[in-house]
């Protein structure tokens, strides 16, 4: 299925693509077919600015599981450090 | 049928006459044919859709797919004028209207036309299919599971286009769709809903529905693709266009 759902999530940080670093700025966060990802649905993270064009972009396709785990370290980083 | 073909990156007039990118590809003999317009999947303007493309001219078809992410994203990489043009919530309906209307009139000045033009589209393409059956004069139209046809995307997507139902008193030609049985979007009770709405109005249409197949069965490159399901899909176009596309045109 195509699931169609989108969030999107503005940021601020930086994120390095293929012509190098860029200043991101939104986040699109949905689950739906993966573009090189094995798998018929992938978590997939665009990291974003639009301001800059569609080619700055860092992307990431992550299974399930996975994108879970990795939303689970990055609190479990940020609170441990006391960053939050 | 030689099988010998053409195929090259074009620019042709799209909605409101925007000079949008488009990829044709057509048979080398000197046949008359029919011509079939080829709606890219969400993925976008990628290589697979090229393929579609030539595909159809090597069966003997003038194809062409238009970039319908070439205004918000040109030069870009698919996959990311696809989420650039995801992230906007898809190409509004009006401009697509517009760019399958361009691409069709296109084909038809080719001197190769027969006058005949078919559409078909997969996945969001699958909708933008249907839609353009109810909106342009066209002599056949398959769609390939798309979904929100028969019923709008939840209310919390981005997506902008809406249930097609209220245009489907306006269905112009024969419909071919192609369906998942484990399809949810398309879910089997939407498709359902669309069987019978164009059984009461009476409209020239076939559905064939999969068994052990999902969304995007026809995709090679993808772990959704299902052979049986595609070879029988296959089979059902050749014999939908090779009614409705050949011959000389109206």
């Amino acid at each position: 299925m195509c699931t169609y759902q989108t969030e999107t999530v503005s940021l601020r940080g930086s994120g390095k693509g293929t012509q190098g670093w860029f200043s991101v700025t939104d986040a699109s966060v949905y689950f739906d077919h993966p573009v090189h990802a094995s798998a018929e649905h992938t978590l997939n993270l665009d990291f974003l600015n639009p301001q800059l064009g569609p080619g700055a972009r860092v992307a990431v396709e992550l299974n399930a599981d996975s994108a879970l785990a990795l939303a689970e370290a990055i609190r479990r980083v940020l609170a441990s450090t006391g960053a939050t | 049928m030689r099988e010998d073909i053409r195929a090259e990156t074009v620019e042709i007039a799209g909605h409101g006459g925007d000079q949008i990118e488009a990829y044709q590809a057509q048979p080398l003999d000197d046949d008359q044919v029919g011509a079939v317009v080829v709606i890219h999947h969400m993925p976008g303007y990628d290589a697979w859709s090229k393929e579609v493309t030539r595909t159809f001219a090597a069966r003997g078809y003038l194809a062409i797919c238009p970039n319908l992410y070439s205004r918000d994203a040109a030069g870009a990489s698919p996959d990311d004028a696809a989420a650039a043009v995801r992230a906007k919530g898809g190409v509004p309906d009006e401009r697509l209207v517009g760019d399958v209307g361009g691409a069709a009139a296109y084909l038809r000045s080719l001197s190769a036309s027969n006058g005949k033009v078919g559409v078909i589209g997969y996945c969001s393409g699958g909708r933008q299919s249907f839609l353009s059956a109810c909106s342009l004069p066209l002599d056949a139209a398959v769609v390939c599971y798309g979904a929100f046809i028969a019923a709008d995307p939840p209310a919390d997507s981005p997506l902008k286009g809406r249930s097609l139902l209220r245009l489907a008193p306006k269905l112009a030609c024969p419909v071919l769709g192609l369906f998942g049985a484990e399809d949810q979007h398309p879910s089997p009770e939407e498709i359902a809903t669309l069987e019978q709405t164009l059984r009461d109005q009476g409209a020239d249409f076939e559905f064939h529905t999969y068994p052990a197949a999902g969304h995007a069965f026809f995709d090679p490159n993808r772990p959704s693709f299902r052979h049986e399901a595609a070879k029988a899909g296959w089979e059902e176009i050749w014999q939908f266009y090779g009614r409705l596309l050949a011959g000389e045109g109206s």
